[in-house]
């Protein structure tokens, strides 16, 4: 396993008499998308703006890239990349020029071509465009652009597709993968299962301010919702009939088919069933994620 | 580093209120032509008067709109960029808190300047001989006045709850400023408790000021004006400093 890039021990964070955080404690490794998952209010944004210095927090450690995000902000700004959930730019700023604005303030974005930046994010058409004329996935895409500029060692990105077309969140699932491989470690937050399930290493399922569990979308699929379905249907003298047989454990669904094998049925129809992290999510809080 | 953020942000914060719909157009043109219009029905500045012993200088009051005119335009600007988010995404940045609001009021006293230079371009045509007064010294003095009203401005911005209300309440609080600040009544004709109250606002000193300068007063007896004005600036920021709210 490579070293922690963040770590977050028992931190808490509370406004007036809101518990925001009560107990997070974490570990994001270098290279990785670490996902916070959790529903809205579950303290993902304020857990993510203590890491990355924008909040003072109550009580805990948070050490990011050897720094302390309370103490060392300053120098920590200059090497981390960060996308706000519902923070715009000026309406009429012009592409070019946020990205312009933006490049100026980091030691390091001299060496970052804002031109290929643009084009690698699809936004090269869109230069001389006001912010406010951008679509919702154009205006992400300017705001990973922006995250990414100075070349960051680590890049938060919350709730960065919530009201985004499939097809648009598809597209920026990629560019997401795609800053992973050149190395860049992403910590990002989603209430979207899906996407965690998509584009997630490893996952921290967060409710009520406190970390419930923590693993790879695959591993907490298999510790607590082992379940699998097979679903066939057969024929017999001309009637259809359906089988649900459930089981655990990798074998199974390879034992099923052998057992059809055996009894010779004719199989018209084979599904497999998976749960998935919703399913753990449910399990774990007794209730789904967009309740 | 942080002075290059500093001029690049003013740059695109200049460029972006340019091209707001009538941004340029309340900012520059409204008091020019109100100092057109009254001039027409008052005559020169200096002749200009309501009453015998209120001697009401057009070009005063135009400067003065101008300085407000801005204070308001600050106030709403901070208060839709910190409900979109502007605000929050800018200080994730390297740039520093002072640089983030320093650069409006650089853009502020710019546009107060071109505004300034205008209306004396405009004075010039309409009265020839008359508006010759010190143009560098009353530019000063209106930078100083607008930069002292402007911290209030902070902290109006600070308290305003949304966007929405930036610009009515900006307006209640300003305006009526305007009213007893011995620009259309002498304050000695006030009752004592808002003699005390109009000498507590900076619009109050900022008249005296900009009326001393335009009669060619010494800096000495411009002084006191001026330290009010510095020290209500002081005053403001301190407070804003406390109850500035980024999102």
């Amino acid at each position: 396993m490579t070293n922690p890039v963040i770590t977050v021990r028992n931190l808490a964070k509370r406004y007036r008499r809101t518990i925001a955080v009560a107990d997070v404690s974490l570990e994001v490794h270098e290279g990785e998308i670490f996902g916070l998952i959790g529903p809205n209010g579950a303290g993902k944004t304020t857990t993510m703006e203590c890491v990355q210095g924008l909040r003072r927090p109550d009580a805990g450690h948070i050490r990011v890239l050897g720094l302390d995000p309370a103490r060392d902000s300053t120098a920590l700004r200059q090497r981390i990349g960060v996308q706000h959930q519902e923070a715009h730019l000026q309406k009429r700023i012009k592409v070019w020029e946020a990205v312009d604005l933006w490049s100026s303030l980091y030691d390091r974005a001299q060496s970052v071509d804002a031109n290929t930046l643009l084009s690698r994010l699809g936004l090269e058409a869109k230069r001389d465009a006001w912010f406010m004329n951008l679509s919702g996935g154009q205006k992400q895409r300017l705001f990973i652009a922006l995250a990414l500029i100075h070349q960051p060692e680590v890049v938060f990105l919350d709730e960065l597709t919530t009201g985004l077309d499939p097809h648009a969140r598809r597209a920026i699932w990629e560019l997401v993968t795609d800053i992973r491989t050149r190395g860049t470690t992403v910590f990002l937050t989603t209430h979207l299962m899906e996407e965690a399930e998509k584009l997630c290493d490893r996952v921290a399922i967060i409710e009520n301010g406190r970390i419930m569990e923590v693993g790879s979308p695959a591993e907490l699929v298999q510790r607590h919702c082992p379940e699998r379905r097979v679903i066939y249907t057969t024929e017999h003298d001309g009637q259809t009939t359906q089988h649900v047989m459930r089981g655990e454990g990798d074998d199974f669904v390879t034992d099923v088919i052998q057992q059809i094998a055996q009894d010779g049925t004719r199989v018209r129809g084979f599904r497999t069933e998976m749960p998935t992290l919703e399913d753990v999510f449910l399990k774990l809080t007794g209730h789904l994620i967009r309740d | 580093m942080m002075l290059k953020g500093l001029l690049k942000l003013s740059w695109i914060e200049t460029k972006v209120f340019m091209r707001e719909p009538l941004g340029l157009v309340g900012a520059l043109l409204v008091p020019i032509l109100i100092f057109v219009l009254f001039s027409r029905v008052l005559g020169e500045p200096e002749s200009a008067a309501l009453s015998a012993d209120a001697p009401f200088n057009v070009a005063v009051f135009a400067t003065i709109l101008i300085a407000l005119g801005a204070v308001q335009s600050l106030i709403a600007i901070i208060a839709i960029y910190r409900e979109g988010g502007i605000l929050k995404r800018l200080r994730a940045t390297p740039l520093s808190p002072v640089t983030i609001l320093g650069a409006h009021v650089f853009v502020k006293l710019g546009f107060t300047l071109v505004s300034l230079v205008l209306l004396v371009l405009a004075g010039r045509q309409m009265f020839p001989g008359a508006m010759q007064v010190n143009i560098v010294v009353f530019a000063a003095a209106m930078l100083v006045s607008t930069l002292s009203i402007l911290s209030l401005g902070f902290v109006i911005a600070s308290v305003v709850p949304t966007a929405r209300f930036a610009q009515p309440l900006g307006a209640v609080i300003l305006y009526p400023m305007l009213a007893v600040s011995g620009l259309f009544v002498p304050i000695t004709l006030f009752p004592r408790w808002l003699q005390f109250v109009a000498q507590v606002l900076p619009t109050t000193h900022a008249v005296s000021l900009l009326h001393g300068v335009w009669d060619g007063a010494s800096f000495g007896a411009l002084a006191p004006n001026l330290l009010a004005l510095a020290a209500f600036f002081a005053v403001c920021v301190a407070i804003a400093t406390r109850v500035f709210r980024w999102e």
